[in-house]
């Protein structure tokens, strides 16, 4: 069998579209190395997600035996990351140009994680995952503590390295377990040896390792512990990153692994994952609610917003991959739309505690109705991304048998409302200290209004989003799909 | 069908949607083009509604006016818009009050509506552009929930009329403060909102429940009511949709948001919450409980019946003991609306017919009582019993239509409020004779409260305090008549709305005994 490498261009396309952007700022002076280095970055990103979308359109085919797989589940995934990406540079340009230095490691470094994503979705076997993980990892290690002079950035890198080393070594050891005892590391092969009936012990211990250390690549609760503090410590754009496409890049990889690889045990780890959703998303919740910070408070509304997404892994399904996509990309427009808030108002004002929000709908009312439908979107309420994506994924609960958590989750979005709705209290009930208006640059004006654009546009109209989201799950459950008709 | 006819609804839903947008794009230094576009808007919303409502044949009955449009196949949902005998009357309520609404939020920005910190002086965050959006959205939500006949976009538009009410209260209301303690609106604001989403949770999985155990694979609420679900599941489910629109509609012991929040609201959101909203509530169980579960219903309503039977009692005990205007009307709502329960609770025909024809006749008088309080605490700048007086000599025209109103509360024969409470009266004496006289006793301390208020506020001694109060301008005595002329029109003429309401009553008890 001839191996068509031409199926690993667009990877190696967003490689040397990082080299690019590191020769190029090489060559320019100081004052503009951030405006060019961002457009290089924002534009190839961009390009290459049409190019990616274009070119693996309809092909399907597996490289390397199985390791590295292209079919419609990472075409999709490929260019959601590459437009998440130049999201992300986007939102930095003024954050950068303000608060950092050094604009063409910090661009390169964001092209680099958008390319472990890349990966990470189309692996199709445990040491590719844990490798393109890894990549993943180290470049956020660097772009958390991106901001030299500040200590929290530093103490936020120091942090996230030794709790993602620990973690990754938890990954590993979950793996070598599960060859130990299946002797494969391929999805498939490994679905085709799990037999749930006589699970051996180890392979039980090595899955539940797997999940322990996925847990904390994704802050579940009670692997979450390091998320908060990062996510305050790190420059607001990498939070934002992290927050978001790096979550996304997780579910991803876990929506492959569960679905092709450990399909056959669901009931084993049905439960499992439950429990795990609905102490996620209880204490992501009920935290967030004694929060000052807003970054802190966004951070562990996106513990929240995980013990959501495994509720939909518990309910693990044709419809459930479905919502579970299409809530990562309602959620992608809504945490990065509230986040580019944050950084508006930082860059203008240098505050981000939630009371320094006071005032906003009268200083800026288009940032102040931006957070606050990315808020609404986020509490899961109608006319916003969050209510269709919170609705589906709950349905696909519901449909699996577990109402209970469906309920649960649903009583979780009310107490989520709360905090919510103590923050737009400030911005539009409380009065500002400094009632001058505000002056958001127009490429910031953009970026929100694009952001909220998309809040708006899933949560009205998902119809196109979707077939294409069916369309790339079908390819990952054709197994569950078969379960469910031998039930 | 005409091609209005088969936009009609859309139009309806679509229309408050497409004024909000228009508004946005009006500088927010031109209050008085926002003040047009709004008022033409909500004429606009009024004539659609009465377009709909003299469209809807009765002689035929069944959802009439249907379109349909494919939403998100891979859930089974559209986007399916009908009216029948019941929403049918409820469309029209909708358009009369928000008309009326509309008309009466003229000083929206320009005074300072209770905030009393700006002494008048408009601040930006309190300008009408805002709040004529987020009312609009508000409206639009009532149409949809109303219309729609699938339970998502049912559901969809049921959550989108409680988002605005956040901010509407929020920024524009205004707090009360008693002897002992204070309402800031935050906290009602707050109240109210968590108290309705979390009523809506309960209804949220009853909805999932209904839809997976239905193996339909469909939100459609027609294609729904063919499936007849286990009984055990009916009972089990029934309750999370009679709680979960029950909060809504004040259902007693969860209606301590509405007191506190229709107080707290601005007088154009109050009219809206209490008139329209809390229907919606009632229409819920109607549409959806009634509809899908009518054997959970027929083992859960003697319950109600009890519950309801509370809510009249302790809602006017409650009012009875108010010193404030607007809690008076606030906690008065809350007993009206046990009738429309104690209605529903009797599923005989007379009764639930009884119960719609009370939601339209509480929904335009709440909406009155609340525009004129609206008015009087303008030009008062308080509410307190203990201190009006003797208001008829300076505000004639409030006076009247205060008096109008006050006699259709307490169910005078001629007004609306006494076609509809005599129904379920009547209902309520085949079901169950000793609740029924426990309502009527009610309707006899609602006119003791009423009647003390009217001789102590509009006609006590006239105290020189309020010498030279101004009177209800004619845009306000304009709005109080067009409500007026719909009691009096319900009071004087029932007939139409009743054989509407029978059409869709008749179809929904069939569905219970033929169950």
């Amino acid at each position: 069998m001839s191996v068509d490498f031409t199926l690993l261009l667009p990877e190696f396309l967003v490689a040397g579209l990082a080299f690019l952007v590191l020769t190029v700022d090489f060559f320019l002076p100081p004052h503009r190395r951030n405006g060019v280095t961002a457009s290089v970055t924002a534009v190839g990103m961009v390009g290459l997600a049409l190019f990616s979308a274009l070119f693996l359109q309809g092909k399907s085919d597996s490289l390397y035996q199985g390791v590295f797989l292209v079919d419609s589940f990472s075409t999709f995934f490929k260019a959601f990351f590459l437009v998440l990406g130049a999201g992300v540079v986007l939102m930095s340009v003024e954050f950068v140009r303000k608060h950092l230095t050094h604009p063409g490691e910090f661009y390169a470094l964001i092209t680099l994680s958008v390319l472990a994503m890349m990966l990470m979705a189309a692996a199709g076997e445990l040491l590719t995952a844990y490798i393109s993980l890894e990549l993943l990892s180290f470049t956020l290690y660097v772009l958390v503590s991106f901001a030299r002079e500040d200590p929290r950035s530093n103490e936020a890198g120091t942090k996230y390295i030794l709790l993602g080393a620990f973690s990754s070594g938890l990954l590993l050891y979950g793996i070598s377990l599960v060859y130990g005892s299946l002797g494969t590391t391929h999805y498939l092969d490994i679905a085709t040896r799990l037999f749930p009936s006589q699970m051996a012990p180890t392979t039980l211990a090595g899955l539940a390792l797997i999940v322990a250390g996925l847990g904390f690549k994704m802050a579940a609760v009670p692997f979450h512990m390091w998320a908060p503090d990062i996510y305050e410590g790190a420059p607001t754009p990498v939070t934002a990153h992290l927050a978001v496409a790096s979550k996304a890049a997780v579910f991803a990889l876990v929506l492959r692994l569960f679905s092709q690889a450990f399909i056959p045990a669901l009931d084993q780890w049905q439960i499992i994952v439950a429990i795990l959703a609905a102490i996620t998303m209880t204490v992501g919740n009920l935290v967030a609610i004694t929060q000052h910070n807003i970054k802190r408070l966004l951070a562990y509304s996106s513990i929240a917003q995980v013990g959501y997404l495994l509720v939909g892994v518990a309910a693990l399904s044709h419809a459930a991959s479905n919502a579970i996509i299409l809530h990562l990309a309602g959620y992608a427009f809504s945490n990065l739309a509230a986040f580019m808030v944050v950084i508006v108002y930082f860059n203008l004002t240098g505050k981000e505690e939630i009371k320094e929000f006071a005032g906003l709908g009268q200083r800026h009312p288009f940032a102040a109705m931006v957070m606050a439908a990315a808020l609404f979107s986020l509490a899961g309420l109608p006319f916003f991304a969050g209510f269709i994506t919170k609705f589906y994924l709950f349905t696909a609960a519901a449909q699996a048998g577990l109402l209970w958590l469906a309920g649960l989750a649903i009583t979780n979005s009310l107490i989520s409302l709360y905090y919510y709705l103590v923050v737009i209290r400030q911005m539009y009930i409380e009065k500002p200290e400094d009632a001058a208006p505000l002056r958001v640059p127009v490429l910031s004006m953009g970026v929100l209004a694009l952001l909220v654009a998309g809040v708006f546009f899933v949560g009205v109209y998902p119809r196109p989003l979707v077939d294409v989201i069916q369309n790339a799950s079908e390819v990952i459950l054709p197994a569950v799909t078969a379960l469910a008709a031998g039930r | 069908m005409t091609f209005f006819d088969t936009h009609a609804l859309e139009f309806l839903v679509f229309l408050p949607v497409v004024a909000a947008v228009v508004i946005l794009l009006v500088p927010a230094e031109r209050p008085s083009v926002v003040l047009r576009i709004a008022w033409a808007a909500g004429a606009l919303m009024l004539v659609g509604s009465l377009y709909v409502f003299v469209r809807y044949d009765y002689t035929q009955g069944g959802f009439q006016l249907v379109h349909q449009y494919r939403w998100l196949d891979q859930l089974g949902i559209s986007l399916k818009l009908a009216v029948d005998g019941i929403s049918t009357p409820m469309v029209l309520l909708t358009g009369v009050v928000i008309f009326a609404g509309t008309l009466v939020s003229w000083n929206i920005g320009q005074s300072h509506e209770g905030t009393g910190e700006h002494g008048g002086v408009p601040t930006t965050r309190q300008r009408n552009k805002d709040f004529f959006i987020l009312l609009f959205l508000l409206v639009s939500g009532v149409f949809g929930t109303f219309v729609s006949v699938d339970l998502f976009f049912l559901f969809f538009f049921y959550e989108l009329a409680v988002i605005p009410m956040y901010l509407l209260i929020g920024v524009w209301g205004s707090s009360s403060t008693f002897p002992t303690f204070s309402r800031t609106k935050e906290y009602s604001a707050m109240k109210l909102v968590l108290y309705l989403v979390g009523g809506s949770i309960l209804a949220w999985v009853a909805i999932l429940a209904i839809y997976v155990v239905s193996q339909a694979g469909t939100f459609d609420i027609e294609v729904l009511s063919e499936v007849s679900f286990d009984p055990g599941f009916q009972r089990t489910f029934f309750p999370f949709l009679l709680v979960g629109f029950g909060v809504l509609a004040g259902l007693w012991p969860f209606h301590t948001w509405s007191p506190d929040g229709h107080v707290a609201a601005p007088t154009a959101v109050s009219m809206l919450h209490a008139g329209v909203l809390m229907k919606l509530g009632a229409f819920g169980i109607i549409r959806v409980g009634m509809t899908l579960l009518p054997e959970g219903a027929t083992t859960w309503m003697p319950v109600l019946f009890g519950v309801a039977t509370v809510n009249v009692l302790y809602g006017a005990i409650s009012a009875m003991h108010q010193q404030d205007l607007k809690y008076v009307v606030g906690y008065s709502s809350v007993s009206h609306m046990g009738y429309v329960l104690m209605g529903l609770a009797t599923m005989e025909p007379i009764g639930v017919a009884g119960a719609v024809l009370q939601m339209f006749s509480h929904g335009v008088m709440t909406a009155l009582f609340f525009a004129l309080v609206g008015v009087v605490y303008d030009r008062a700048h308080l509410r307190d019993i203990g201190v009006l007086e003797g208001l008829a000599k300076r505000m004639g025209w409030t006076a009247t239509f205060f008096v109008i109103v006050g006699l259709t509360s307490l169910g005078l024969p001629g007004l609306s409020g006494f076609v509809a409470e005599l129904l379920v009266f009547i209902g309520a004496f085949r079901t169950q004779p000793v609740l029924a006289i426990l309502g009527i006793v009610g309707a006899a301390v609602t006119a003791v409260y009423i009647l003390r208020l009217l001789a102590k506020v509009f006609f006590g001694p006239v105290s020189p305090r309020w010498e030279g109060l101004p009177d209800a301008k004619p845009l306000e005595a304009f709005a109080a008549s067009i409500l007026t002329a719909s009691i009096v029109f319900v009071g004087l003429y029932p007939l139409p709305f009743i054989r509407m309401i029978n059409t869709g009553v008749k179809a929904l008890l069939d569905r219970v005994s033929g169950a």
